[in-house]
C-alpha cells in the first residue's frame, strides 16, 4: 500500500531537522525496549543499514551498535553496507515482522541490494524482537502516549488490510 | 495425520504452536542444522524456554541436527544432541549416519527421525536406518510420487513423514553439490544453501539481477515475481535456448493430495520454511490446519491465499504428480 500524496507530500517536506530529532527519538526508545535485537545481530550491527520508503523523499541511514539514525533526502545518495526500499507501510509491517520479507520480496515489493548477511541478521533479530509501533510509539510520546497509541493501532489496522 | 512446523527464533515457535502445529523443528546457532543463516536459531536458554512452551500446550519439539559431522570436529554434533536430550526434545532428525550411532549408544530412549537430507527413499535403505539406530520416522526426499510412497510405506517398519508445503528442493537432498560449486559453502556440512554471504542483487535497468558467487543466477523483468539466488532454479542459456534447466522458482504444495497422501500411510506432513519470518509461520501453519479437517471442495480456497507468499508467487506439487519421464 503506497502512502496517498496527500500524507507523503507534507511529510517529505518537513524540515529535516524536525524529521530527524522525531526519529532519533523513536529509534532510541525501541532500541532501549528491545536489546535482544544486538544479540541475534551480532558483528553484524556495526553495519549500516539504509532504508528508502518508495513513497517519500527520505532516506533513514541507521547503525544500531553506534545507535545512530541519520535522515537525509533521497539525492544524497548516502553509502551503506546494506539496504531496502519499498513502500513505507511495508517497511513498517516487516519492522514489526507481521509479514514475510521473502514474500515480499518474490511479489517485488521490497527490492534489497549490499551485503545479504548484515540484512538477513537484521530480518531475523527484528522478526524475532516482538517490535509494536503503536505501543513503542506510545511510550516515546509522554503524556500523549494514550492518543498516539490508538492513532498508530488504527493506520496499522487499515495498512495491514492490503498487505498481509 | 500430524503437521510439523518449522520454527527459526523464538517468535516463530509460538506463532507455530499457537497457529495448531502438531510439532515444532528448530536448530542450534551453529552449523549442526541445515539452516544456518545469521541471526536466525535457537540458544540452549532459547530452546528449553521454547519446548518447555510447547509441552504445556501438547505439542512436540524436534530438534533437527541434519548436517554432516565435519572429520576431527565431531564433538560439536554430539554435545549438540546431548544438549537436545537434556532440554527434552521429543525427537532429533538426523542424517549422518555416525550421528545416528551416537545417539542410538549414547541415548537409546531418545526418539530419532532420519533427516530428508539421508536421502533414504527405497524400503532397504530406511529398513536399515530402522533396524541398526532404532530410527522411528523417516523424512522422504521429494523425489518420489504419491504412488511411489503408497508403494513404499507397507514395505517399511517406521512412520513416514512428507514435505507438504513450502520450499521445494528438486535434487537428491544431502547430496547436491550446487551451492558448493559456487560458493565453496552447502546446506550438508555448513548449513547453507546459497549463503547470504555470497548473494547480491542489483538493479540493471528495468531488471533485477541476482547473483551467487559471482555468477549471474537470475534476471527478473520489472514486475516479474523473484525467486531465491539458488542455481537448481537458476536461468539458464543453454545451446539457443534460455530458460530453467532444473526447476522455475517456485514452492512446493501438495494439500491437493492430501487424501491420497493419508491413504497411503503417511504419518505426517511437514511445513518447509525455517528460514521464513514468523508471519509466513503463522499463516501458513493455520491455513494448513483448516485445510487438514476441511473437505477437499473447501481446500482450494483455504490454501489459494498461500500462493502469494511461495517463491514465484506459484506452486507445484513437483515429482509428487510426476508428469515426466
Amino acid at each position: 500500500m503506497i502512502l496517498p500524496k496527500a500524507i507523503s507530500q507534507p511529510i517529505s517536506r518537513l524540515p529535516l531537522p524536525v524529521i530527524q530529532q522525531g526519529a532519533r527519538l523513536v529509534f532510541n526508545q525501541m532500541l532501549r525496549q528491545h536489546p535482544t535485537l544486538f544479540d541475534r545481530l551480532g558483528n553484524h550491527a556495526t553495519k549500516s543499514f539504509r532504508f528508502t520508503p518508495a513513497d517519500l523523499d527520505l532516506t533513514f541511514l541507521i547503525v544500531p551498535a553506534g545507535r545512530s539514525i541519520t535522515v537525509s533526502r533521497k539525492s544524497a545518495r548516502m553509502h551503506a553496507d546494506a539496504s531496502a526500499g519499498g513502500p513505507l507501510l511495508t517497511l513498517l509491517a516487516l519492522l514489526e515482522g507481521r509479514i514475510d520479507g521473502d514474500a515480499m520480496f518474490f511479489a517485488r515489493s521490497l527490492s534489497i541490494s549490499g551485503d545479504m548477511e548484515a540484512m538477513l541478521a537484521l530480518r531475523n533479530a527484528l522478526d524475532d524482537s516482538g517490535f509494536d509501533l503503536p505501543r513503542d510509539l506510545g511510550k516515546a510520546a509522554g503524556p500523549f502516549a494514550p492518543l498516539i497509541t490508538r492513532l498508530a493501532e488504527m493506520v496499522r489496522q487499515r495498512a495491514l488490510v492490503g498487505l498481509v | 495425520m500430524e503437521l510439523i512446523c518449522p520454527a527459526g527464533t523464538p517468535a516463530a515457535f509460538r506463532e507455530a504452536v499457537d497457529a495448531g502445529a502438531d510439532a515444532v523443528y528448530c536448530g542450534f546457532r551453529d552449523e549442526t542444522n541445515a539452516r544456518n543463516f545469521p541471526g536466525l536459531n535457537f540458544t540452549r536458554e532459547e530452546l528449553g524456554a521454547s519446548i518447555a512452551y510447547g509441552k504445556a500446550r501438547n505439542v512436540q519439539t524436534y530438534v533437527a541436527l541434519n548436517t554432516f559431522m565435519r572429520a576431527g570436529a565431531e564433538q560439536l554434533w554430539y554435545t549438540a544432541a546431548d544438549n537436545a536430550v537434556l532440554l527434552g526434545a521429543d525427537a532429533l532428525i538426523v542424517a549422518d549416519l555416525a550421528l545416528m550411532a551416537y545417539i542410538a549408544e549414547s541415548h537409546p530412549q531418545q526418539r530419532l527421525h532420519v533427516s530428508v537430507q539421508a536421502s533414504a527413499s527405497n524400503a532397504d535403505a530406511i529398513n536399515f536406518l530402522v533396524q541398526t539406530f532404532g530410527a522411528k520416522r523417516l523424512v522422504l526426499p521429494r523425489v518420489l510420487t504419491v504412488g511411489d510412497i503408497a508403494a513404499l510405506a507397507p514395505k517399511v517398519a517406521c512412520e513416514l513423514e512428507v514435505f507438504a508445503f513450502g520450499g521445494l528442493c528438486v535434487m537428491a537432498e544431502g547430496r547436491c553439490s550446487l551451492s558448493s560449486y559456487a560458493t565453496g559453502l552447502s546446506p550438508n556440512m555448513q548449513g547453507v544453501c546459497s549463503p547470504a554471504s555470497h548473494v547480491r542483487y542489483r538493479e540493471d535497468g528495468e531488471e533485477m539481477v541476482s547473483e551467487l558467487g559471482g555468477y549471474t543466477i537470475n534476471r527478473f523483468g520489472a514486475d516479474e515475481p523473484a525467486g531465491y539466488p539458488t542455481l537448481c532454479k537458476g536461468r539458464f542459456h543453454i545451446a539457443n535456448d534460455e530458460g530453467y534447466a532444473f526447476e522455475d522458482p517456485v514452492s512446493l504444495d501438495v494439500m491437493e493430495h492430501l487424501d491420497a497422501l493419508r491413504d497411503a500411510g503417511v504419518t505426517a506432513l511437514k511445513i518447509e520454511g525455517r528460514q521464513r519470518g514468523k508471519a509466513y509461520v503463522a499463516e501458513v501453519v493455520s491455513r494448513l490446519r483448516q485445510a487438514l479437517a476441511a473437505t477437499p471442495e473447501q481446500r482450494p480456497a483455504l490454501l489459494a491465499h498461500l500462493r502469494r507468499l511461495s517463491e514465484g508467487q506459484r506452486t507445484t506439487a513437483g515429482a509428487y504428480e510426476k508428469k515426466w519421464r
